[in-house]
This record gives C-alpha cells, sequence and structure tokens, in this order.
C-alpha cells in the first residue's frame, strides 16, 4: 500500500514534469539565447548592445544588494512611502470610508493650527514635553549609579544584573498602566511630604504638572534604565584598569578619576542611551495620551463628525509629536557636545 | 610586643578601609547596602503586584496588612485564569510571538550580513536610513500603512505584523539588524574568503560558515524579539486587531470579566487584587522565559558588541 502510494506520487510527478518540459525547454533557451540579457565570457549583454564588464566590485555589489533587498524593499514599501503619503495626508482632511475609499482634501496649515489649538491636546503636548526633558537625566544619572556600583569589586554582579535588567522582560502597556493607576510607582514618602507639596504648589502650574507626573511614576521612569545600565557596564568593562593605577599614583582620588576617567570614556554611551531612553519613553502608549487620541481620531473619524477628525489630523498629531521628540534628543545631544566644546579648550 | 600591636592595628585597618580604595570592607558593605537599596526600590512595584495579587478582600481594605497578607488568596488567581482563557490564549499568543520572532530574526541576519561584509554603493546612506527608522514611531506611518493592509486585505489578520517583520520594518528591527550587523563584523573575513576559495558561493558561505558562528547573536535577537513582541500593544492591537496577545486580552480584561461574572451573581465585583493577578499571570511566561535565559539577556550587550569598538 506504501508502495502504491509512493508510485503514485511518482507518476504523478512524471506526468507534470512531462507537461511542464516543453514551457521550461523554452525558458532555458531564453536564457541562453536572450533578447534582453546574456553571458559572452567575461560580459553580461543587455539587448544585444550594452555590454557590462562582470567585475569583482560589480559582483560583490549585486551580492550586497540580494542580502539587503528584504530591508530595502520593506523599507520603501512600509516606511519610506508610508512616510511621504502621511505628511502629504497632514495637510489634507482626509477621511476613510470603506465604499469610498480615502477621500482628500487639500487643507493647507489648517491640521496643524487645529492641533497646536486644542484645548485636549496642548497640555498633554506641555506635559509630555516637560517629563520626558525632567526624565532623562534622571535615568541617566541613576544608570550610571548603578553601573559604576555593579562594576565595583564584589560578589553578585550577576544577580544584580539581572534585578536590574528585569523591568525590560516584563514592561508592557497595560501592565505599567495598571501598575500606575493602582499607585505603585510611586514613593510613597516623597510625593505625601509636606516639603515637597509646599513647594509644589508654590510653582507654576506648566512646572509643577509634569514634575508631579514623574514622581507619580517615578519608579516605572526608572524601569527605563534596564538596557542603559547594561551599555554603561559593558562601557566601564572597556576602560583599562592600568589608567587608574597610574592615576592613584599620581595622587588622583576616586572622586577625580570619576570625573576625568571614568565619566569621558562613557561620554559616546549616554548620547546612545539619550536616543535609547527618548524613543522608548515615547513610544509608551498611555491610555488618554496623545498617541491613543491619534488612533482614536484616524479610527472614528467621519466627516461629519465634529469631535474626531480623521486621518489628516491623526497624521499631524504623529508628525508633531516626532518633532518634539527629535528635538528632545537634539536638545540633550547638543548640552553634552557643549560641555565637550568648553573642556577641550 | 609593641610591634605585634601594630601590625594588629593595621591588620583591621586594612580589612575596614582595604589597601585601596575600593576593597576594604566598609566601602563594600556600603555598595552592597546601596545595591539591596535600590534594588528593592526598583523592584517595589513588582513585590505589589504579586503580593497584592494574593490578598483577599478583608487583607485589601485593612491598612495594617502591608506586605504579608493573612492568608493566601489563590481565588483570584483562579478567576483570572478563567477571564484570560488562559491555557488556550497562552498557546495562541506564544505560537504567534513565535512566528514573528523567527521571521524578523531570520531577516535580520540576512541584512546585518549584507552590510556587514559587502561593498556597495549607497551602503553608507541606507546603513543611516535603516539605524532612523529606530527613532520613527510607528504612529507617524500609521495613517498610511493601515490603507495599504486595508488594500492589501491584510487588517485584522497575524500576517499585517508579520509581513513588516519579514521585511525587516517590525517593532525594533533596526535594533535586531544592528546586533547582527557588528556582530558578523567581528568575524574574520578570512574564514569566508577560504570558504569561497573552496568554491561556495556568498549565500552558501553566508548558510554553512557564518551563521553557524553566530548562534549567540541569534539566540539573543530571537529572545528580544520574542519579549518585545510580546509586550507590544499598540500596533498589535491596531493591524492584528482583536486579542491575539495576552496583553492585549489584559487590555480588556474589566471586560472580559463582567462578560463572565455578570453583575449580580456572587464574586460579581471587579478588585484590584484579581486585575493584578491577570497582570502576574500575563508577565509570568516572561519571567520564567527571562529566569531560564538570563545570562543571555544580561550579557546581550558585551557578547554582541553592540556599543561599538
Amino acid at each position: 500500500m506504501i508502495r502504491n502510494f509512493f508510485r503514485k506520487i511518482g507518476n504523478w510527478i512524471y506526468d507534470f514534469h512531462l507537461k511542464i518540459a516543453p514551457f521550461t525547454a523554452k525558458l532555458s533557451r531564453l536564457f541562453k539565447n536572450n533578447f534582453l540579457f546574456r553571458k559572452e565570457g567575461t560580459q553580461i549583454v543587455f539587448f544585444r548592445k550594452l555590454k557590462l564588464k562582470v567585475t569583482n566590485r560589480r559582483r560583490e555589489a549585486l551580492t550586497g544588494y540580494l542580502f539587503i533587498f528584504l530591508w530595502l524593499f520593506g523599507f520603501l514599501v512600509f516606511t519610506a512611502y508610508p512616510l511621504l503619503y502621511s505628511f502629504y495626508l497632514s495637510f489634507q482632511t482626509a477621511f476613510f470610508n470603506i465604499r469610498t475609499g480615502i477621500m482628500t482634501d487639500p487643507a493647507g496649515l489648517t491640521n496643524y493650527k487645529n492641533v497646536l489649538s486644542d484645548a485636549n491636546l496642548l497640555p498633554l503636548f506641555a506635559n509630555y514635553l516637560g517629563k520626558t526633558v525632567l526624565a532623562v537625566p534622571i535615568i541617566i544619572v541613576f544608570a550610571i549609579l548603578i553601573a559604576v556600583l555593579i562594576n565595583q569589586p564584589i560578589r553578585g554582579k550577576g544577580v544584580f544584573r539581572t534585578i536590574f535588567f528585569l523591568p525590560v522582560v516584563i514592561s508592557t502597556g497595560p501592565v505599567l498602566g495598571e501598575l500606575i493607576l493602582q499607585d505603585a510607582t510611586s514613593l510613597p514618602s516623597l510625593s505625601e511630604s509636606a516639603a515637597v507639596r509646599s513647594v509644589m504648589n508654590n510653582l507654576p502650574r506648566f512646572v509643577a504638572e509634569p514634575v508631579t507626573l514623574l514622581f507619580d511614576s517615578l519608579l516605572m521612569t526608572l524601569w527605563y534604565a534596564g538596557i542603559p545600565i547594561l551599555i554603561f557596564l559593558a562601557g566601564l568593562q572597556k576602560i583599562n584598569k592600568e589608567i587608574y593605577e597610574a592615576a592613584s599614583v599620581d595622587g588622583a582620588s576616586p572622586w577625580d578619576t570619576f570625573w576625568k576617567i571614568t565619566l569621558p570614556s562613557i561620554k559616546p554611551l549616554i548620547t546612545v542611551n539619550i536616543i535609547y531612553i527618548v524613543v522608548s519613553m515615547s513610544l509608551y502608549v498611555e491610555a488618554g495620551g496623545i498617541l491613543d487620541l491619534a488612533k482614536s481620531h484616524m479610527i472614528s473619524g467621519t466627516p461629519d463628525n465634529l469631535f474626531w477628525k480623521g486621518y489628516g489630523y491623526a497624521a499631524a498629531i504623529a508628525w508633531i509629536y516626532f518633532l518634539m521628540m527629535v528635538l528632545i534628543m537634539l536638545l540633550f545631544i547638543g548640552l553634552l557636545s557643549i560641555r565637550k566644546r568648553r573642556r577641550s579648550r | 610586643m609593641k610591634a605585634k600591636k601594630i601590625f594588629n592595628k593595621n591588620k583591621i585597618r586594612h580589612f575596614l578601609f582595604g589597601m585601596h580604595f575600593n576593597d576594604g570592607f566598609l566601602f563594600k558593605a556600603i555598595i552592597y547596602l546601596l545595591l539591596i537599596a535600590f534594588s528593592y526600590i526598583y523592584l517595589y512595584p513588582l513585590l505589589f503586584m504579586v503580593v497584592n495579587s494574593l490578598k483577599n478582600i478583608d487583607d485589601l481594605i485593612d491598612p495594617g496588612v502591608n506586605w504579608v497578607p493573612k492568608t493566601l488568596y489563590f481565588d483570584n488567581y483562579q478567576r483570572a485564569f478563567k477571564v484570560l482563557e488562559l491555557p488556550r490564549a497562552f498557546f495562541s499568543s506564544t505560537w504567534y510571538v513565535v512566528k514573528v520572532s523567527v521571521l524578523s530574526t531570520a531577516t535580520s541576519a540576512l541584512v546585518g550580513y549584507g552590510f556587514a561584509r559587502f561593498r556597495f554603493p549607497l551602503k553608507k546612506l541606507l546603513f543611516a536610513l535603516m539605524l532612523a527608522t529606530f527613532i520613527l514611531p510607528p504612529q507617524v506611518t500609521m495613517v498610511s500603512i493601515i490603507l495599504i493592509f486595508r488594500k492589501l486585505g491584510l487588517m485584522s489578520k497575524q500576517a499585517a505584523i508579520m509581513l513588516p517583520a519579514f521585511l525587516g520594518q517590525g517593532f525594533n528591527s533596526a535594533i535586531y539588524i544592528l546586533i547582527f550587523h557588528q556582530f558578523f563584523r567581528t568575524i574574520p573575513k578570512v574564514l569566508d574568503e577560504s570558504a569561497q576559495l573552496d568554491g561556495a558561493g556568498p549565500f552558501r558561505v553566508f548558510r554553512s560558515i557564518s551563521l553557524p558562528l553566530a548562534r549567540p547573536a541569534i539566540i539573543i535577537v530571537f529572545l528580544f524579539s520574542f519579549v518585545w513582541t510580546w509586550n507590544e500593544t499598540f500596533v498589535t492591537g491596531l493591524y492584528a486587531g482583536g486579542a491575539i496577545t495576552l496583553p492585549l486580552k489584559l487590555m480588556a480584561f474589566a471586560n472580559s470579566y463582567a462578560a463572565l461574572f455578570p453583575p449580580g451573581t456572587p464574586g460579581a465585583e471587579l478588585n484590584e487584587a484579581i486585575k493584578l493577578a491577570g497582570n502576574v499571570l500575563t508577565v509570568l511566561p516572561l519571567l520564567v522565559i527571562y529566569f531560564i535565559f538570563q545570562k543571555w539577556f544580561t550579557e546581550s550587550i558585551d557578547r554582541t558588541g553592540i556599543t561599538g569598538e
């Protein structure tokens, strides 16, 4: 029975081969005496006229492009084109409808003007800006502190590494949201102390609000340090121990060596970490946050809806958000490079 | 006699303060103390989650019960288990995440190798663009990607996540490609050349020489991809829709709970402890993976040399 089965399959394949044989023969002839391109010795001839010599370099370039082809194709279809199209949409009023597809109407800068005067969005943008600008230095300092502590000659480095990396593994949107909701992410003694409160009450509102937000989710904010700690640790381990010995022979205190040796050698990593932290903080989608609102505008928008304003509006929100994100990064990277220049003088 | 005393004194001083700055007992004690204190602060939300998920209603309200519940109350877990439809949801979620991770690992290995090994025109520009996609929020492109998916008929299907992952445009794909790029650069080119002399083509060299050597990078990328795909909810919820991963099911926890225990029936009130039990169950698979593969996670950056030389 099994033999029959295989014989059947074999026959089937043979029949199939007979059927397509003329076609494959034609195909191979096409490739041999091709009008489009054919190979002659070390040359490839296109259209019987255009001759291209196959050099090692050209072959290498072709292979390289073959390797990255998947990414290149994906980049054009799923990143470059959507990027341009969403930029175009942000200058349109656009709505989607199953029957008609996307309907666009030129709107100039109205979307951007509306976003920048939206009473719901404006405070959210201000809070995002304030919170991120405050949080990034805190996270960086915390990460450097922990990395330097773990890098000391102590036992149980692995345990502490494991502990401080743990949040990266479990921080998923809904879980973080639930923890913030249940007040598990603030330091109770800090946010309820009278001194902090009285300071907060006397600050102007646009300063106080981001600060309160930050304190309310301070522990969660520190969770963003998971990967930066590891990056700093990797940097610290690469510093040559002999430099420290030479410095201490010359009478430098540990305090001096930290500022003069440790910090300058991990400085490039600070830039990397700033980018990482800003991106990962900005991509966290809060329920009712800016990104969530952009999604709602996109999905719920219809032409006669006064509150949800459709695709163009969502695109404008996303672009402004992206621009702010890049500005925050540039701000911090600029600050770093200013200090560097002053020092080198 | 006197010399011995001084010797002892020195011994004690060396024990406490050490020969250098950082090897005395006191110094180490302070380091441990700081690290343990920071660990406690750091893990506080997690401890809070686990402890409170084991409390019954009385313990939850009682201000005297903070860290140690009077009774371990596993009923919360039973309920959360039912609400999340756990065994089935876990397997479908894992199957989906594994598919996405395998696809994105395979593509990033290919692309990373291409960028690391070959010289071709526009390479630097393309590499910079590839890195730049990391900072691009998915919300910027979502308005047009959603239209593309609607046209392709991929909306609300798992393929809507798998296709971009296969094309190297998935969530955090730039990091995976960078990891492979950095890793392949550390493998000496001589190995490739010796295989080429034996008549192997570039794809053969990639498959039989470079890929086996890149095992650490493959494992690391796969693990990170698994964890990040599991945790990603915005893009997954928008394109693939519904409740295909556990975190997405968790977002609809309150509604599912009301459907399973309608108001008026015993135990209908949803309290914090039950919600936290659901949270613990959602992150539990990741915790298990983390504790099995912790070395791969915590040494990922050292092993792949992603910080550059």
